[in-house]
């Protein structure tokens, strides 16, 4: 019989820290090298189109910004939340209300020009998603109320909400009668970056200020001291002064704006206009970017760009070798998979126990006593 | 296992370079699909015309396509990967693509562009649209005359024009048979939720329908019907398999003989943008063969459907609307425009229209 | 009369599926694993369970395969967060885009084929009582293993000892280890038989409610579930509650549309989430009652040390 152990290392390791993704890569490519043989599609091939391709040409360099953008804005914020040992999962519908309160100016007052609606609009995608994030908040801290939950339930109350918007009082009155508000006046269309090149758009850019604003409130401010001791242990915080409920509605208000701020990025930059379904996922997609930037935000941006990357991937390989999109999930699945494990090597030693073979004389015999014990 | 992979890979490395070298003179279609092909349902349809396309044309043309692909940003990306990645004539296949059609087209000037279902046209842009009213007419005459109950349940999707207008539609058919027909109206808001369209078909059944029509693309509400044994119809493909004693006929897609004349055209180099409107006479729209009913139903059913593939529009007047007042004069035929933006109900729908 | 029967079984097939993940799931929480992968086991579960019935033509060995596939997929969970300690959200949630793309992969030859149905209950005699028959004795064969399943973990968590040794683990694997407990066991356990229940409500999917196979055919389901269990505040018998108010307020705005009441379906179809928030906060106003129950090492990882 054997089995695994982890030992915890003393303090985390530098080592594995740095090379835990690189690893993780391997270990995904290896694996996927036999998925894509077994499928009877050459690997090499399909890795290249997978992974060098979308970065080696300037348009889909565009298009990885315009995909990474939405992912790191929503991680980052909630980086924080997950940080402070608060379980916000419905940024999905923070970034819906982001939309709906942004596009209420664009919509509603189409006649209304100039330099002043865009900064407007962003203001109010933020204010929507804060507003949006505020009701599990309040929940939370006035009853006990479970955020996971709360949260989740509201996203899909979110995306009933945007769909009887657009299909009702919101719809085109030239439009056909087809679900869609109005098209955003220029002034109401966040401006793409270098239009010669490609599609990319400002909201790549608050994606990284987001970031690094944040890295900075986390490493270098008392606030972000205060969303870690009450992250790790509650009581130390309360000792220390800190306001668990105080600390839950910051925590909840800061993830929502930025995600209404990722919606209103979205639809006023990439889409032009309100749709019943505004986003794919990345309000999900997001929890995951997170985790895997290890809550850090600049390794959100790492990470975020990298799930576009198997996005932008997952297609090339769909229209070049008829490879199924589902083909692509798994993938990115097990990218994930890997890239957990792997993170596991940061602050434990594994120990495969029964390979006598693995280990020093000496540790096996602490190790038989205890087996003994079981036997009997 | 090292050897194995290698020498995998050696092979379909050679292989591959051979079909590229093979595929230069090839004319490359691809399509976007909204959802699954796995769906069973509307963007299967879509696939199975593409693979007619393939069978039909074979190594004259070259096909790829993108399923489950979300209408927003990824649609733009989408078109314009295919486009980039030498696709000459693209075919999207859903509303929402509309938009993120027109820029791409722009963009690239020398790549034909095809959308269905949308109204929007360009220089190297074309759109195509079925006439799926003119099957729900036959469906709704059916209904009228197999129902006992004089009611039937209509499972919806999205009020969008093409479903109120099945819904207009069917409902003229019903009460050209019987004028106090009536059906019963649930939006499940979904286009595909197996579970929820059961659950709406039992809720219709239990309130005393006992004919059940659908703008959905699942099976599971004919698959409530053989239950129960009552009857339905069936929706974007036969689904006969499912429900062997329930299903009456079934409103099928067909898209291939409409996708091989467009590719062939394309590769003749006679393709020019197009705005068509398929109906029962092109062969689009097509009825399962009718089952379960007795031979007068069948009949007229049939005589039916040859009468609107002889150029009758069901929507031709007199109709009036759901409050009662006057759309269509005696005679007059409803144009395409108002068709295509349709958000009223004729008289007799029970239902208001969410607005 | 009929009516009201027919619109009970409706609700009973609706909560079915509910009830069983959400059983399963609540003794996984129970013993302080939080697996957020539950929709990806249950399409892993649906799409096994059509293609075992598909294939032998048998809906029991379908309804095995669901099981044995959901237990087989949670393993993949149980040896990240049990034996290498990751992040119980992260996994789980990749867990459910891993169920979802795999069961596509599997599924593609069972589209458009129709599968088998797992037959209803039919007693010569009982079955045929007017009202309580049809009820009682006359459902389909997953209902009442779900019923059963809710009996047999009430007792199992509450009456017995190795029960009350799960629950000592969830809330606090620390004290439990120093006793000697095997904390990881208990877990892998739980977990497998977390992914069973899920892969068993997939398959009641996919051979009872809607003999088919559909990509993401689950629709949702999964996370109802979760949520099911915390509205429950992890107890047994209020998870059977919970999933039948969830499946009469699902049928009923159903009802309430075919009834033709002037509302907004978005409203009437966003009813089932807004009354779970609404029961979530009533249940959790009472403070006491929720700490008592809620497993305290809920979704930490626990590394024995020694």
């Amino acid at each position: 019989m054997m089995r695994l152990e982890l030992v915890k290392r003393p303090q985390r390791s530098a080592l594995f820290s740095a090379l835990s993704p690189f690893i993780a890569f391997a270990l995904t490519i290896i694996a996927g090298a036999i998925m894509f043989a077994l499928l009877g599609v050459n690997p090499l091939t399909a890795f290249r189109i997978y992974f060098v391709e979308p970065v080696s040409q300037v348009w889909q360099l565009h298009e990885l910004a315009i995909k990474a953008a939405p992912l790191i804005l929503i991680a980052v914020g909630l980086s924080v939340c997950y940080k402070a040992n608060i379980w916000n999962i419905g940024a999905e519908g923070q970034f819906i209300f982001g939309a709906i309160f942004g596009s209420a100016i664009p919509v509603l007052f189409p006649q209304f020009e100039g330099p002043l609606v865009l900064p407007l609009m962003l203001l109010l995608g933020m204010v929507g998603g804060a507003a949006y994030a505020a009701i599990p908040a309040f929940l939370k801290t006035r009853f006990n109320t479970n955020e996971i939950l709360t949260s989740l339930m509201l996203v899909y109350v979110a995306q009933l909400f945007l769909d009887w918007l657009v299909r009702g009082p919101w719809r085109d009155p030239q439009g056909h009668g087809f679900p869609q508000t109005i098209q955003f006046g220029d002034s109401a269309v966040l401006p793409e970056l270098m239009p010669d090149a490609g599609r990319a758009n400002w909201g790549f850019v608050f994606a990284l200020v987001a970031a690094v604003l944040i890295w900075i409130m986390m490493g270098r401010m008392l606030k972000g001291f205060e969303v870690r001791v009450l992250g790790s242990s509650p009581r130390a915080g309360r000792f220390a002064g800190f306001g668990l409920s105080r600390m839950v509605f910051f925590a909840f208000l800061l993830s929502g704006a930025l995600a209404g701020l990722a919606g209103i990025s979205e639809v006023s930059g990439a889409i032009g206009q309100l749709q019943p379904v505004i986003s794919p996922g990345y309000g999900f997609t997001a929890i995951i970017v997170a985790f895997l930037g290890r809550l850090n935000p600049l390794g959100i941006i790492a990470a975020g760009l990298v799930l576009a990357l198997t996005y932008l991937g997952g297609e090339a390989v769909q229209s070049a070798l008829g490879i199924s999109d589902k083909v692509a999930r798994v993938f990115q699945g097990m990218l994930l998979f890997f890239v957990l494990g792997c993170d596991t090597l940061i602050h434990y030693r594994i120990r495969l126990i029964g390979l006598a073979l693995t280990k020093p004389e000496g540790a096996a015999k602490l190790e038989a006593a205890p087996k003994l014990k079981e036997a009997r | 296992m090292k050897k194995l992979l290698i020498a995998l890979m050696t092979t379909t490395a050679a292989l591959s370079l051979a079909a590229s070298a093979e595929a230069a003179d090839k004319l490359k279609a691809c399509w976007v699909y909204t959802g699954p092909i796995g769906d069973f349902g509307y963007s299967y349809q879509h696939d199975q015309g593409r693979l007619e396309v393939e069978k039909a044309l074979g190594d004259k043309v070259e096909t790829a396509y993108l399923e489950n692909v979300s209408e927003g940003p990824d649609a733009d990306r989408a078109f314009e990967r295919l486009a980039r990645e030498g696709c000459k004539l693209i075919f999207g296949t859903s509303f929402g693509f509309m938009d993120a059609e027109v820029k791409v087209a722009k963009k690239f000037p020398k790549v034909m562009f095809e959308h269905a279902t949308g109204y929007k046209t360009g220089d190297n842009l074309g759109i195509y649209n079925a006439r799926f009213y003119e099957g729900r007419y036959v469906l709704g005459q059916i209904a009228a005359k197999e129902s006992k109950s004089g009611v039937a349940g209509y499972i919806v999707s999205f009020p969008i024009p093409e479903v109120v207008m099945g819904i207009n539609s069917f409902m003229l058919g019903a009460q050209s048979i019987n004028p106090n027909f009536k059906a019963k109206i649930v939006w499940v808001n979904s286009w595909f939720d197996p579970g929820k369209e059961a659950d709406a078909a039992k809720a219709l059944f239990d309130q005393g329908a006992d004919i059940i029509v659908q703008h959905t693309d699942s099976t599971a509400a004919l698959q409530v019907a053989e239950e129960r044994k009552l009857h339905g119809f069936g929706q974007s493909s036969d689904m006969i398999k499912f429900a062997p004693n329930a299903q009456l006929t079934s409103l099928t897609d067909e898209w291939g003989p409409y996708y091989i004349s467009r590719v062939q055209a394309a590769i003749d180099g006679t393709w020019k943008p197009d705005n068509v409107w398929l109906g029962i006479k092109d062969g689009a729209v097509k009825l399962a063969p009718y089952t379960n009913m007795p031979d007068d139903v069948k009949a007229m059913a049939e005589a039916t459907e040859k009468k609107i593939a002889g150029g009758w529009n069901p929507f031709t007047g007199p109709i009036a609307k759901q409050d009662g007042s006057a759309w269509l004069k005696d005679g007059e035929v409803a144009d395409d425009g108002t068709l295509l933006g349709m958000n009223f109900y004729v008289k007799g729908v029970d239902d208001k229209l969410p607005q | 009369m009929d009516i009201t029967v027919n619109i009970l079984l409706t609700i009973a097939t609706a909560a079915t599926p509910l009830l069983i993940a959400a059983i399963g799931e609540l003794v996984v929480e129970r013993s302080g694993v939080l697996n957020l992968g539950v929709e990806g086991m249950m399409i892993m579960g649906a799409v096994g369970g059509f293609g075992a019935g598909y294939l032998t033509g048998s809906p029991w060995l379908g309804l095995l395969a669901a099981i044995v596939m959901g237990a087989v997929f949670s393993l993949l969970f149980a040896v990240m967060t049990l034996s290498l300690a990751t992040n119980q959200v992260a996994t789980g949630l990749s867990l459910t885009l891993l169920g979802l793309g795999l069961s596509g992969m599997i599924g593609t030859s069972f589209v458009g084929q129709p599968g088998v149905r797992l037959p209803n209950l039919d007693i010569p005699g009982l079955s045929s009582i007017p009202v309580v028959g049809k009820l009682l004795f006359g459902q389909d064969p997953v209902f009442y293993i779900s019923i059963a399943l809710t009996a047999a973990v009430m007792w199992f968590l509450f009456k017995t000892r190795t029960g009350l040794t799960l629950r000592s683990i969830g809330d606090s694997h620390a004290s439990a280890h120093a006793l000697g407990i095997k904390v990881i066991r208990y877990r892998y356990l739980s977990v497998i038989f977390g992914g069973a229940c899920a892969g068993l409500a997939g398959g009641h999917l996919s051979l009872v409610y809607t003999p088919q196979w559909v990509e993401n055919m689950t629709a949702g389901r999964g996370w109802i579930a979760l949520a099911l269990v915390v509205f429950a505040s992890w107890r047994p018998w209020r998870v059977l509650a919970g999933a039948y108010i969830f499946g009469a307020v699902w049928i009923g705005q159903l009802h309430a549309q075919a009834f033709g009441i002037p509302v907004p379906s978005q409203m009437l179809s966003s009813l089932p989430y807004l009354a779970t928030v609404v029961v979530l906060v009533l249940i959790s106003r009472n403070k006491r009652l929720t700490m008592m129950n809620t497993p305290a090492s809920l979704g930490q990882p626990f590394v024995p040390d020694r």
